[in-house]
Protein backbone atom coordinates (compact mmCIF):
# COMPACT_ATOMS: atom_id res chain seq x y z
CA UNK A 1 0.00 0.00 0.00
CA UNK A 2 2.44 2.44 -1.02
CA UNK A 3 0.24 4.36 -3.08
CA UNK A 4 0.11 7.65 -3.01
CA UNK A 5 -2.28 9.43 0.13
CA UNK A 6 -5.00 10.30 -2.27
CA UNK A 7 -6.34 13.75 -0.91
CA UNK A 8 -9.27 12.77 1.16
CA UNK A 9 -6.30 11.31 3.12
CA UNK A 10 -4.71 14.94 3.61
CA UNK A 11 -8.03 16.59 4.03
CA UNK A 12 -8.19 14.22 7.45
CA UNK A 13 -4.77 14.76 8.18
CA UNK A 14 -5.46 18.70 8.17
CA UNK A 15 -8.60 18.11 10.00
CA UNK A 16 -6.63 16.16 12.73
CA UNK A 17 -3.69 18.62 13.43
CA UNK A 18 -6.41 21.23 13.55
CA UNK A 19 -8.70 19.35 16.26
CA UNK A 20 -5.77 18.63 17.99
CA UNK A 21 -3.76 22.20 18.65
CA UNK A 22 -7.05 24.27 18.24
CA UNK A 23 -7.50 23.35 22.31
CA UNK A 24 -4.45 24.80 22.81
CA UNK A 25 -4.27 27.39 20.53
CA UNK A 26 -7.83 28.23 22.05
CA UNK A 27 -6.41 29.17 25.65
CA UNK A 28 -3.74 30.72 23.68
CA UNK A 29 -6.54 33.04 22.27
CA UNK A 30 -8.91 33.73 25.30
CA UNK A 31 -5.43 34.64 26.81
CA UNK A 32 -5.62 38.20 24.65
CA UNK A 33 -9.70 38.54 25.29
CA UNK A 34 -10.64 41.87 25.86
CA UNK A 35 -13.94 40.70 27.19
CA UNK A 36 -14.29 39.75 31.16
CA UNK A 37 -15.86 36.26 30.72
CA UNK A 38 -14.20 33.78 28.86
CA UNK A 39 -16.49 33.77 25.99
CA UNK A 40 -15.08 32.31 23.09
CA UNK A 41 -14.56 33.79 20.24
CA UNK A 42 -13.93 37.03 22.47
CA UNK A 43 -15.63 40.07 20.93
CA UNK A 44 -12.53 42.33 21.51
CA UNK A 45 -9.08 41.73 21.78
CA UNK A 46 -6.05 43.23 24.51
CA UNK A 47 -3.68 42.97 26.37
CA UNK A 48 -4.75 43.47 29.79
CA UNK A 49 -4.73 39.82 31.01
CA UNK A 50 -1.07 39.62 30.28
CA UNK A 51 -0.49 42.82 31.97
CA UNK A 52 -2.32 41.96 35.09
CA UNK A 53 -0.81 38.42 34.97
CA UNK A 54 3.05 40.02 34.39
CA UNK A 55 2.23 42.67 36.89
CA UNK A 56 0.85 40.84 39.83
CA UNK A 57 3.67 39.85 42.11
CA UNK A 58 1.58 36.40 43.84
CA UNK A 59 2.01 35.65 39.73
CA UNK A 60 5.60 36.19 39.49
CA UNK A 61 6.76 34.59 42.42
CA UNK A 62 4.41 31.47 41.32
CA UNK A 63 6.13 31.88 37.92
CA UNK A 64 9.67 32.11 39.32
CA UNK A 65 9.18 29.53 42.05
CA UNK A 66 7.95 27.08 39.03
CA UNK A 67 11.29 28.01 37.52
CA UNK A 68 13.59 27.20 40.13
CA UNK A 69 12.33 24.01 41.05
CA UNK A 70 11.96 22.93 37.55
CA UNK A 71 15.72 23.37 36.92
CA UNK A 72 16.46 21.82 40.19
CA UNK A 73 14.86 19.01 39.46
CA UNK A 74 16.07 18.90 36.05
CA UNK A 75 19.40 19.46 36.74
CA UNK A 76 19.56 16.48 39.65
CA UNK A 77 17.04 14.02 37.96
CA UNK A 78 19.21 13.95 34.70
CA UNK A 79 22.53 13.49 36.53
CA UNK A 80 21.48 10.71 38.72
CA UNK A 81 19.36 9.33 35.91
CA UNK A 82 22.22 9.92 33.17
CA UNK A 83 24.42 7.15 35.32
CA UNK A 84 21.19 5.12 36.20
CA UNK A 85 20.76 5.29 31.78
CA UNK A 86 24.66 4.01 31.62
CA UNK A 87 24.21 0.86 33.94
CA UNK A 88 20.84 -0.06 32.33
CA UNK A 89 22.51 0.00 28.57
CA UNK A 90 26.03 -1.12 29.39
CA UNK A 91 26.22 -2.76 32.56
CA UNK A 92 25.37 -6.75 33.98
CA UNK A 93 24.38 -6.73 36.95
CA UNK A 94 21.63 -9.12 39.07
CA UNK A 95 18.04 -8.14 39.20
CA UNK A 96 18.40 -5.61 35.85
CA UNK A 97 15.09 -6.07 35.07
CA UNK A 98 13.41 -5.64 38.51
CA UNK A 99 15.83 -2.81 39.16
CA UNK A 100 14.90 -1.09 35.88
CA UNK A 101 10.54 -1.71 36.42
CA UNK A 102 11.29 0.23 39.77
CA UNK A 103 12.63 3.57 38.21
CA UNK A 104 9.65 3.26 35.74
CA UNK A 105 7.21 2.79 38.23
CA UNK A 106 6.77 6.89 39.13
CA UNK A 107 5.18 6.97 35.77
CA UNK A 108 1.84 4.83 36.41
CA UNK A 109 1.93 5.35 40.14
CA UNK A 110 -1.06 7.92 40.07
CA UNK A 111 0.68 11.31 41.44
CA UNK A 112 -2.30 11.50 44.08
CA UNK A 113 -0.85 8.80 46.21
CA UNK A 114 3.20 10.26 45.87
CA UNK A 115 1.65 13.66 46.83
CA UNK A 116 0.43 12.60 50.31
CA UNK A 117 2.59 10.06 51.52
CA UNK A 118 5.52 12.48 51.06
CA UNK A 119 3.21 15.33 52.43
CA UNK A 120 2.22 12.48 55.42
CA UNK A 121 6.21 11.88 55.97
CA UNK A 122 7.67 15.51 55.04
CA UNK A 123 5.31 17.27 57.06
CA UNK A 124 6.49 16.10 60.72
CA UNK A 125 9.59 16.73 60.06
CA UNK A 126 9.17 20.62 58.86
CA UNK A 127 10.46 19.99 55.00
CA UNK A 128 6.93 21.35 54.01
CA UNK A 129 7.21 24.33 51.75
CA UNK A 130 10.81 24.28 51.24
CA UNK A 131 11.66 24.71 47.01
CA UNK A 132 14.21 21.90 47.87
CA UNK A 133 11.55 19.55 48.95
CA UNK A 134 9.62 20.10 45.81
CA UNK A 135 12.54 19.96 43.62
CA UNK A 136 13.98 16.97 45.22
CA UNK A 137 10.37 15.30 44.48
CA UNK A 138 10.10 16.01 41.17
CA UNK A 139 13.52 15.37 40.09
CA UNK A 140 12.66 12.07 41.39
CA UNK A 141 9.43 12.02 39.57
CA UNK A 142 11.30 12.59 36.27
CA UNK A 143 14.23 9.74 36.54
CA UNK A 144 11.87 7.47 34.31
CA UNK A 145 11.67 9.58 31.27
CA UNK A 146 15.21 10.72 31.71
CA UNK A 147 16.29 6.94 32.40
CA UNK A 148 14.55 6.02 28.80
CA UNK A 149 15.30 8.95 26.78
CA UNK A 150 19.46 8.56 27.68
CA UNK A 151 19.08 4.88 27.42
CA UNK A 152 17.65 4.91 23.83
CA UNK A 153 20.47 7.15 22.92
CA UNK A 154 23.21 5.41 24.56
CA UNK A 155 22.32 2.03 22.51
CA UNK A 156 23.24 3.61 19.49
CA UNK A 157 26.45 4.78 21.02
CA UNK A 158 29.59 2.01 20.22
CA UNK A 159 30.62 0.83 23.15
CA UNK A 160 34.47 0.12 21.37
CA UNK A 161 34.67 3.28 21.32
CA UNK A 162 34.91 3.52 24.96
CA UNK A 163 36.82 0.40 24.90
CA UNK A 164 39.64 2.06 22.41
CA UNK A 165 39.82 5.02 24.99
CA UNK A 166 40.23 2.98 27.64
CA UNK A 167 42.79 0.96 25.64
CA UNK A 168 44.94 3.74 24.60
CA UNK A 169 45.51 5.00 28.15
CA UNK A 170 42.02 7.21 29.47
CA UNK A 171 41.31 6.49 33.08
CA UNK A 172 37.85 5.27 33.29
CA UNK A 173 36.67 8.97 34.40
CA UNK A 174 37.97 10.04 31.67
CA UNK A 175 36.43 8.12 29.18
CA UNK A 176 32.61 9.05 30.70
CA UNK A 177 33.71 12.80 30.24
CA UNK A 178 35.20 12.60 26.94
CA UNK A 179 33.80 10.19 25.09
CA UNK A 180 30.43 9.22 26.69
CA UNK A 181 28.94 12.49 27.86
CA UNK A 182 29.81 14.06 23.93
CA UNK A 183 28.69 11.33 22.23
CA UNK A 184 25.25 10.92 24.53
CA UNK A 185 25.20 14.52 24.83
CA UNK A 186 21.98 15.00 22.34
CA UNK A 187 19.70 12.57 24.77
CA UNK A 188 21.36 13.69 27.75
CA UNK A 189 20.17 17.17 26.24
CA UNK A 190 16.72 15.84 25.75
CA UNK A 191 15.95 14.28 28.79
CA UNK A 192 16.94 17.47 30.95
CA UNK A 193 14.35 19.72 28.90
CA UNK A 194 11.53 16.57 29.15
CA UNK A 195 12.69 16.55 32.93
CA UNK A 196 12.14 20.06 33.58
CA UNK A 197 8.90 20.58 31.77
CA UNK A 198 7.48 17.56 33.96
CA UNK A 199 7.85 19.07 37.23
CA UNK A 200 6.82 22.69 35.82
CA UNK A 201 3.94 20.93 34.72
CA UNK A 202 3.62 18.99 37.92
CA UNK A 203 0.26 20.01 40.27
CA UNK A 204 0.10 17.16 42.96
CA UNK A 205 3.09 16.91 44.47
CA UNK A 206 3.97 20.85 44.56
CA UNK A 207 0.08 21.48 45.92
CA UNK A 208 0.98 19.58 48.94
CA UNK A 209 4.56 20.11 49.24
CA UNK A 210 4.74 23.78 48.74
CA UNK A 211 3.75 26.39 51.61
CA UNK A 212 1.86 29.65 50.51
CA UNK A 213 5.11 30.93 49.31
CA UNK A 214 6.85 27.97 47.63
CA UNK A 215 3.56 28.42 45.39
CA UNK A 216 4.04 27.05 41.80
CA UNK A 217 2.64 28.44 39.08
CA UNK A 218 0.22 25.26 37.91
CA UNK A 219 -0.47 25.12 42.06
CA UNK A 220 -1.40 29.04 41.65
CA UNK A 221 -3.40 28.47 38.62
CA UNK A 222 -5.39 25.34 40.40
CA UNK A 223 -6.17 27.59 43.44
CA UNK A 224 -7.37 30.34 41.24
CA UNK A 225 -9.82 27.89 39.26
CA UNK A 226 -10.85 27.07 42.19
CA UNK A 227 -12.28 30.79 42.92
CA UNK A 228 -12.83 32.56 40.17
CA UNK A 229 -13.03 32.13 36.66
CA UNK A 230 -11.32 35.00 34.90
CA UNK A 231 -9.12 35.72 31.87
CA UNK A 232 -5.63 36.32 34.23
CA UNK A 233 -5.44 32.29 34.51
CA UNK A 234 -5.72 32.19 31.10
CA UNK A 235 -2.61 34.37 30.39
CA UNK A 236 -0.97 31.77 32.93
CA UNK A 237 -1.77 29.20 31.05
CA UNK A 238 -0.80 31.16 27.84
CA UNK A 239 2.91 31.31 30.08
CA UNK A 240 2.48 28.23 30.72
CA UNK A 241 2.14 27.00 27.11
CA UNK A 242 4.84 29.74 25.56
CA UNK A 243 7.30 27.92 28.63
CA UNK A 244 6.58 24.19 26.66
CA UNK A 245 6.77 25.74 23.41
CA UNK A 246 9.87 27.25 24.14
CA UNK A 247 11.35 24.05 25.55
CA UNK A 248 10.62 22.31 22.83
CA UNK A 249 11.55 23.98 19.99
CA UNK A 250 15.00 24.53 21.88
CA UNK A 251 15.08 20.42 22.15
CA UNK A 252 14.13 20.81 18.27
CA UNK A 253 16.58 23.15 16.67
CA UNK A 254 19.63 21.45 19.34
CA UNK A 255 18.83 18.38 17.47
CA UNK A 256 18.99 19.92 13.77
CA UNK A 257 21.89 21.57 14.67
CA UNK A 258 23.89 18.92 15.66
CA UNK A 259 22.06 16.52 12.68
CA UNK A 260 23.87 19.26 10.46
CA UNK A 261 27.02 19.16 11.85
CA UNK A 262 27.22 15.70 12.26
CA UNK B 1 33.17 -0.13 29.47
CA UNK B 2 32.43 -3.51 30.52
CA UNK B 3 30.50 -2.72 33.72
CA UNK B 4 30.47 -5.64 35.86
CA UNK B 5 28.31 -5.70 39.93
CA UNK B 6 29.78 -3.31 42.04
CA UNK B 7 30.85 -0.46 39.32
CA UNK B 8 26.98 -0.76 37.85
CA UNK B 9 25.51 -0.82 41.00
CA UNK B 10 27.53 2.23 42.26
CA UNK B 11 26.37 4.55 38.74
CA UNK B 12 22.56 3.13 39.85
CA UNK B 13 23.22 4.19 43.51
CA UNK B 14 22.32 8.00 43.53
CA UNK B 15 18.71 7.01 41.45
CA UNK B 16 18.09 4.25 43.38
CA UNK B 17 18.75 6.17 46.53
CA UNK B 18 16.54 9.26 45.54
CA UNK B 19 13.67 6.65 44.47
CA UNK B 20 14.12 4.74 47.77
CA UNK B 21 13.84 7.97 49.84
CA UNK B 22 11.55 9.84 48.14
CA UNK B 23 9.24 7.44 46.37
CA UNK B 24 9.03 4.22 48.11
CA UNK B 25 9.83 4.77 51.53
CA UNK B 26 6.89 7.52 52.40
CA UNK B 27 4.63 5.56 50.31
CA UNK B 28 5.38 2.27 52.13
CA UNK B 29 5.74 3.95 55.37
CA UNK B 30 2.48 6.01 54.87
CA UNK B 31 0.30 3.14 54.30
CA UNK B 32 2.44 1.35 57.20
CA UNK B 33 2.12 3.76 59.84
CA UNK B 34 -1.60 4.76 59.20
CA UNK B 35 -3.07 1.35 58.99
CA UNK B 36 -0.91 -1.05 61.51
CA UNK B 37 0.49 2.26 63.44
CA UNK B 38 -1.00 1.54 66.65
CA UNK B 39 -2.72 -1.11 65.91
CA UNK B 40 -2.95 -4.73 64.85
CA UNK B 41 -2.72 -5.98 61.08
CA UNK B 42 -5.85 -7.79 62.19
CA UNK B 43 -7.47 -4.31 63.07
CA UNK B 44 -6.30 -2.85 59.94
CA UNK B 45 -7.48 -5.32 57.75
CA UNK B 46 -11.16 -5.21 59.47
CA UNK B 47 -10.80 -1.25 58.95
CA UNK B 48 -9.51 -1.88 54.97
CA UNK B 49 -12.32 -3.78 54.65
CA UNK B 50 -15.14 -1.27 55.80
CA UNK B 51 -13.90 1.71 54.59
CA UNK B 52 -13.66 -0.69 51.04
CA UNK B 53 -17.59 -1.42 51.34
CA UNK B 54 -18.87 1.81 52.28
CA UNK B 55 -21.22 3.12 50.09
CA UNK B 56 -19.55 6.07 49.19
CA UNK B 57 -16.47 4.13 48.45
CA UNK B 58 -18.13 1.76 46.29
CA UNK B 59 -19.51 4.78 44.23
CA UNK B 60 -16.11 6.40 44.00
CA UNK B 61 -14.78 3.32 42.76
CA UNK B 62 -17.34 2.02 40.50
CA UNK B 63 -17.55 5.40 38.38
CA UNK B 64 -13.93 5.63 38.18
CA UNK B 65 -13.87 2.24 36.26
CA UNK B 66 -16.45 3.43 34.19
CA UNK B 67 -14.71 6.69 33.46
CA UNK B 68 -11.43 5.08 32.70
CA UNK B 69 -12.90 2.44 30.91
CA UNK B 70 -15.17 4.40 28.19
CA UNK B 71 -11.90 6.72 27.94
CA UNK B 72 -9.90 3.76 26.98
CA UNK B 73 -12.26 2.85 24.28
CA UNK B 74 -12.84 6.59 23.18
CA UNK B 75 -9.11 7.05 22.83
CA UNK B 76 -8.52 4.21 20.94
CA UNK B 77 -11.56 5.25 18.58
CA UNK B 78 -9.53 8.17 17.73
CA UNK B 79 -6.32 7.33 18.16
CA UNK B 80 -5.90 4.15 15.63
CA UNK B 81 -6.95 6.21 12.49
CA UNK B 82 -4.47 9.15 14.26
CA UNK B 83 -1.62 6.71 14.39
CA UNK B 84 -2.03 5.09 11.39
CA UNK B 85 -1.86 8.44 9.09
CA UNK B 86 1.04 8.88 11.28
CA UNK B 87 2.75 5.91 9.41
CA UNK B 88 1.46 6.96 6.01
CA UNK B 89 2.28 10.78 6.06
CA UNK B 90 4.90 12.20 4.13
CA UNK B 91 6.84 15.35 4.28
CA UNK B 92 5.50 17.90 5.70
CA UNK B 93 1.89 16.61 6.67
CA UNK B 94 4.05 13.95 8.88
CA UNK B 95 5.87 16.47 10.80
CA UNK B 96 3.12 19.13 11.46
CA UNK B 97 0.97 15.88 12.79
CA UNK B 98 4.05 14.60 15.05
CA UNK B 99 4.09 18.02 16.10
CA UNK B 100 0.01 18.12 16.70
CA UNK B 101 0.63 14.85 18.86
CA UNK B 102 3.70 15.74 20.56
CA UNK B 103 2.50 19.69 21.95
CA UNK B 104 -0.52 18.16 23.76
CA UNK B 105 1.67 15.57 24.94
CA UNK B 106 4.46 17.77 27.06
CA UNK B 107 1.53 20.53 27.87
CA UNK B 108 0.28 20.53 30.87
CA UNK B 109 -3.22 18.72 31.78
CA UNK B 110 -4.38 21.74 33.71
CA UNK B 111 -3.89 23.97 30.74
CA UNK B 112 -5.13 20.97 28.33
CA UNK B 113 -8.03 20.61 31.13
CA UNK B 114 -8.67 24.50 30.76
CA UNK B 115 -9.05 24.65 27.60
CA UNK B 116 -12.15 22.17 27.39
CA UNK B 117 -13.83 24.13 30.03
CA UNK B 118 -13.63 27.39 27.44
CA UNK B 119 -14.68 25.51 24.77
CA UNK B 120 -17.62 23.41 26.71
CA UNK B 121 -18.78 26.24 28.78
CA UNK B 122 -21.45 28.46 28.89
CA UNK B 123 -20.32 31.16 26.47
CA UNK B 124 -17.91 28.81 24.92
CA UNK B 125 -17.25 27.46 21.42
CA UNK B 126 -19.74 25.42 21.31
CA UNK B 127 -22.77 26.82 22.73
CA UNK B 128 -21.58 30.61 20.42
CA UNK B 129 -21.62 27.50 17.44
CA UNK B 130 -25.42 26.18 18.10
CA UNK B 131 -26.81 29.63 19.22
CA UNK B 132 -25.29 31.12 16.50
CA UNK B 133 -26.47 28.47 13.66
CA UNK B 134 -30.10 28.70 15.90
CA UNK B 135 -30.02 25.34 16.91
CA UNK B 136 -30.50 26.29 20.26
CA UNK B 137 -32.18 29.28 22.15
CA UNK B 138 -30.48 28.95 25.74
CA UNK B 139 -26.69 28.72 26.31
CA UNK B 140 -26.50 24.15 27.54
CA UNK B 141 -24.98 23.43 30.26
CA UNK B 142 -22.20 21.10 28.42
CA UNK B 143 -19.75 21.18 31.57
CA UNK B 144 -19.87 19.43 35.29
CA UNK B 145 -20.76 16.34 33.45
CA UNK B 146 -19.35 13.38 33.27
CA UNK B 147 -19.53 13.95 29.43
CA UNK B 148 -17.62 16.41 29.40
CA UNK B 149 -15.01 14.26 32.00
CA UNK B 150 -14.72 11.62 29.38
CA UNK B 151 -14.48 14.55 26.39
CA UNK B 152 -11.06 15.98 28.17
CA UNK B 153 -9.88 12.95 30.01
CA UNK B 154 -9.72 11.44 26.42
CA UNK B 155 -8.14 14.62 24.97
CA UNK B 156 -5.34 14.43 27.67
CA UNK B 157 -4.80 10.81 27.73
CA UNK B 158 -4.76 10.60 23.53
CA UNK B 159 -0.82 11.30 22.86
CA UNK B 160 0.16 7.93 25.10
CA UNK B 161 -2.64 5.82 22.76
CA UNK B 162 -0.93 7.48 19.43
CA UNK B 163 2.40 7.03 20.32
CA UNK B 164 1.77 3.59 21.82
CA UNK B 165 0.27 2.38 18.38
CA UNK B 166 2.63 3.92 16.07
CA UNK B 167 5.84 2.48 17.67
CA UNK B 168 3.52 -0.66 16.86
CA UNK B 169 2.90 0.28 13.34
CA UNK B 170 6.03 1.58 12.76
CA UNK B 171 7.82 -1.37 13.43
CA UNK B 172 5.83 -3.63 10.77
CA UNK B 173 7.50 -4.21 7.43
CA UNK B 174 5.84 -1.79 4.99
CA UNK B 175 6.16 -4.31 2.01
CA UNK B 176 3.32 -6.38 3.80
CA UNK B 177 0.29 -4.97 3.24
CA UNK B 178 1.18 -4.90 -0.17
CA UNK B 179 1.75 -7.80 -0.51
CA UNK B 180 -1.70 -8.88 0.88
CA UNK B 181 -2.85 -6.75 -1.98
CA UNK B 182 -0.71 -8.22 -4.45
CA UNK B 183 -2.27 -11.48 -3.75
CA UNK B 184 -5.65 -10.18 -4.41
CA UNK B 185 -6.66 -8.72 -1.32
CA UNK B 186 -9.14 -5.56 -1.50
CA UNK B 187 -8.15 -2.51 0.68
CA UNK B 188 -10.46 -3.63 3.63
CA UNK B 189 -9.93 -6.90 3.61
CA UNK B 190 -5.82 -6.29 3.69
CA UNK B 191 -6.23 -3.86 6.67
CA UNK B 192 -8.65 -6.19 8.81
CA UNK B 193 -6.55 -9.49 7.86
CA UNK B 194 -2.91 -8.37 8.08
CA UNK B 195 -3.13 -5.12 9.38
CA UNK B 196 -4.99 -5.16 12.68
CA UNK B 197 -4.55 -8.54 14.03
CA UNK B 198 -0.90 -7.62 13.66
CA UNK B 199 -0.92 -4.12 15.38
CA UNK B 200 -3.06 -5.84 18.26
CA UNK B 201 -0.45 -6.05 21.07
CA UNK B 202 -0.15 -2.42 20.46
CA UNK B 203 -3.74 -2.00 21.33
CA UNK B 204 -3.51 -4.04 24.38
CA UNK B 205 -0.80 -2.18 25.35
CA UNK B 206 -2.06 1.45 24.50
CA UNK B 207 -5.58 0.27 26.06
CA UNK B 208 -3.51 -0.97 29.37
CA UNK B 209 -1.79 2.24 29.42
CA UNK B 210 -4.32 4.75 29.19
CA UNK B 211 -6.58 2.64 31.27
CA UNK B 212 -4.11 2.86 34.00
CA UNK B 213 -3.36 5.96 33.74
CA UNK B 214 -7.03 7.30 33.65
CA UNK B 215 -7.57 5.26 37.05
CA UNK B 216 -5.40 7.99 38.74
CA UNK B 217 -6.54 10.64 37.01
CA UNK B 218 -7.32 13.37 38.83
CA UNK B 219 -7.11 16.99 37.33
CA UNK B 220 -9.61 16.94 34.97
CA UNK B 221 -12.04 14.99 36.83
CA UNK B 222 -11.53 17.53 39.56
CA UNK B 223 -11.79 20.42 37.62
CA UNK B 224 -15.09 19.47 35.02
CA UNK B 225 -16.88 16.63 37.55
CA UNK B 226 -20.41 17.23 38.49
CA UNK B 227 -20.54 18.29 42.27
CA UNK B 228 -21.62 14.88 43.16
CA UNK B 229 -19.33 12.95 41.86
CA UNK B 230 -15.80 11.62 43.13
CA UNK B 231 -13.30 9.64 41.20
CA UNK B 232 -10.75 7.82 43.61
CA UNK B 233 -7.81 9.94 43.43
CA UNK B 234 -10.45 12.59 43.92
CA UNK B 235 -11.37 11.16 47.25
CA UNK B 236 -7.99 10.53 48.69
CA UNK B 237 -7.24 14.31 47.99
CA UNK B 238 -10.44 15.37 49.88
CA UNK B 239 -9.94 13.35 52.77
CA UNK B 240 -6.72 14.92 53.17
CA UNK B 241 -7.48 18.74 52.31
CA UNK B 242 -11.13 18.98 53.70
CA UNK B 243 -10.85 16.15 57.07
CA UNK B 244 -7.58 15.27 57.74
CA UNK B 245 -9.30 11.52 57.40
CA UNK B 246 -5.93 9.49 56.88
CA UNK B 247 -6.94 6.03 57.60
CA UNK B 248 -9.93 6.71 54.70
CA UNK B 249 -6.73 8.02 52.38
CA UNK B 250 -4.57 5.38 53.21
CA UNK B 251 -7.04 2.49 52.58
CA UNK B 252 -8.04 4.05 48.69
CA UNK B 253 -4.26 4.74 48.05
CA UNK B 254 -3.65 1.07 49.14
CA UNK B 255 -6.17 0.05 46.88
CA UNK B 256 -5.55 2.04 44.35
CA UNK B 257 -1.52 1.25 43.96
CA UNK B 258 -2.75 -2.38 43.92
CA UNK B 259 -4.67 -2.60 41.23
CA UNK B 260 -2.30 0.00 39.30
CA UNK B 261 1.07 -1.96 39.79
CA UNK B 262 -0.99 -5.54 38.79
CA UNK B 263 -1.87 -3.66 35.43
CA UNK B 264 1.39 -2.49 35.37
CA UNK B 265 2.49 -6.41 35.41
CA UNK B 266 0.00 -7.48 33.15
CA UNK B 267 1.30 -4.59 31.03
CA UNK B 268 4.76 -5.17 31.46
CA UNK B 269 4.37 -8.82 29.54
CA UNK B 270 2.63 -7.45 26.55
CA UNK B 271 4.52 -4.53 25.80
CA UNK B 272 7.89 -2.32 27.12
CA UNK B 273 7.42 1.24 28.39
CA UNK B 274 11.16 1.90 26.44
CA UNK B 275 9.50 1.63 23.35
CA UNK B 276 6.86 3.89 23.64
CA UNK B 277 9.05 6.76 25.44
CA UNK B 278 12.55 6.08 23.97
Amino acid sequence: MRRRPSPLFHLGVTAAILLLVAPIGIVVAISFSGDGSLAFPPRSWSLRWHERFLGDIRWQRALWNSVVIAAGASLIGTAAGFLAAYAFVRGGFPLKRVLLSLVLTPIIVPHVICAIALYYVASPLGLVGSLATVSLAHATLGLPVVVLVISSTLQSVDPNLERAALGMGCSPAGVFRRVVLPLAAPGVISAALFAFLASFDELLVAMFLAGVRTQTLPVRIWNSLAMEVEPTIAAANAALIAVTLAVLLLDWALRRARARAA
Amino acid sequence: MPLRGPGALLLLAPALAMLLALFVAPIGWFLWDVLVGESSLAEAWTLTVEILSSRAVIRAMTLTNLIALVVTLAVLAVGYPVAYALTRARGLFFVLLIAAVVLPYFTSAIVRTYSFMVILGRNGLVNQALLGLGLISQPLDLLYNRLSVTIGMTYVLLPYMVLTLYATMRSLAPGLMRAARGMGATGPQAFRRVFLPLTLPGVVAGCLMVFILALGFFITPALMGAPGDATIAMFIEREIEMTQNWAVAAVLSLALLAVTLLLYAVYSRFADLRKVLG
